[in-house]
């Protein structure tokens, strides 16, 4: 980048700058028939291109009044009258633009099974213990370098009706925003070396070369000694054009 | 360039985490945008989930980011909303009516799409049934194939609480709603 452009990136005032497309190569199309759910729930007329005004290049912004001490601690905030049973992490990592620019101060909702792949949602049925000390829902904000942190119990995999003798793999969810409301983003998290990925239709859903970007990094320096093993997972988000794009 | 982080479905367990307030946990955001003073008109927007059997859909959640009634989107989150659909497929918003922004569109709203069974959310918006000479030069609308343009209009309606508006979202069928790559 010259240093004329990114003086000029400097001085677009964010609600005026477009923001890249959704990249269709990266996210899953809306029909992916091994996700039976997707047949029905598939948008099948084409997509109308629709120019960023304002409407959508803003967003809603939240604060830390959004926030409660425990929230991003997943061993804590569902407490009752013990310690959460599994196996405790940590997963952290950045939230970042495509031009690999840190995502300050945004919101990340996570929630999650617990470590017997029970959820506490009224629905769920899977015949596995819920754990009473364990609520598997938190959020947290981003640093000014775009940091995230959750403390959690390793969830566990579960069941699910999709075909014979399916089960999802290990996985948390991830809810963002970032600065506008075209950055939204809901994914899921997964662990590295799980067996069930190959077989998972979720998981298959994303293009081949782009699944690995949701399996977390096991790591030693996140690791906590004597306490919880320590997994990265960072989150890119769609990034502003340097100029606006509309005339 | 690093690689957008792929999407993946809301699946069918968000309520305890999206919509908590029935799980004795604080939410992050309700369908109710108004507040005591908001002015201008107070409105309640909803409608019903379809897919494309027609069927309804009750793990769905509707997020909506809108202007304030003078047409400025307010800083923070005050014109934000999010509402899960209910054992019926339904969803409401408490909100204001939104002013036009001025820069030629309609007033509108901005709404999000996610459900178990959506790899990917859908972006949609809602006009407004009694703006019809906005709609009529709005540079959007202009963009839909006539034939398509009802599904993004609101109906305006009395209701026994004030001013309905009725937007029904059918994710996928012969009527599918205008969905947007934005």
């Amino acid at each position: 980048m010259s240093p004329q452009e990114a003086s000029e990136m400097d001085t677009v005032n964010p609600a005026e700058a477009d923001f890249t497309p959704r990249d269709w190569a990266q996210h899953p199309p809306y029909l992916s028939p091994g996700y039976k759910s997707t047949v029905l729930r598939s948008p099948r007329k084409p997509l109308i291109p629709m120019r960023q005004s304002l409407s959508v290049r803003t967003g809603p912004a939240f604060g830390h009044d959004s926030l409660d001490p425990l929230d991003s601690d997943l061993t804590q905030n569902g407490r009752v009258n013990g310690e959460a049973i599994g196996e405790r992490i940590i997963v952290t990592g950045r939230v970042l633009d495509e031009s690999g620019r840190p995502v300050p101060n945004t919101l990340l909702e996570i929630w999650q099974a617990n470590a017997t792949g029970r959820y506490v949602h009224r629905w769920d049925q899977h015949d596995a213990p819920i754990d009473p000390n364990f609520f598997g829902a938190g959020r947290c904000m981003t640093d000014e370098q775009g940091r995230y942190r959750f403390v959690s119990i390793k969830p566990g995999a579960y069941p699910w009706g999709n075909h014979h003798n399916a089960w999802r793999p290990a996985h948390i969810h991830f809810s963002l925003f970032g600065p506008s409301f075209l950055t939204r983003l809901v994914t899921q998290m997964y662990f590295p070396g799980d067996p069930l990925l190959p077989l998972d239709p979720i998981f298959n859903g994303v293009p081949e070369g782009s699944r690995d970007l949701l399996v977390s990094r096991f790591s030693i320096d996140v690791t906590e000694p004597v306490w919880a093993l320590g997994y990265e997972f960072d989150i890119v988000l769609r990034g502003r054009h340097a100029t606006p794009m509309e005339a | 360039m690093l690689k957008q982080t792929p999407s993946q479905t809301v699946g069918p367990y968000f309520a305890y985490a999206w919509t908590p307030e029935t799980y004795g946990r604080r939410p992050l955001a309700t369908n109710d945008l108004t507040r005591n003073g908001t002015t201008g008109e107070h409105i309640r927007l909803e409608g019903v989930v379809y897919d494309g059997e027609g069927a309804i859909v009750r793990d769905c959640v509707v997020e909506i980011w809108q202007a304030d009634a003078a047409g400025k989107h307010q800083p923070g989150t005050a014109g934000f909303g999010r509402c899960a659909t209910n054992d019926s497929g339904e969803y409401h918003f408490h909100t204001v009516k939104p002013g036009a922004l001025g820069d030629g569109q309609a007033p509108h709203i901005a709404v999000t799409v996610f459900a178990r069974g959506m790899l990917s959310h859908a972006f949609t918006r809602v006009h407004f049934s009694d703006e019809e000479s906005a709609n009529a030069a709005d540079p959007v609308l202009a963009t839909v194939p006539e034939e398509r343009r009802a599904t993004l209009i609101a109906t305006r309606a009395a209701g026994s609480f004030g001013t309905v508006y009725r937007f029904d979202i059918r994710i996928q069928g012969e009527n599918e709603t205008v969905f947007f790559d934005c």
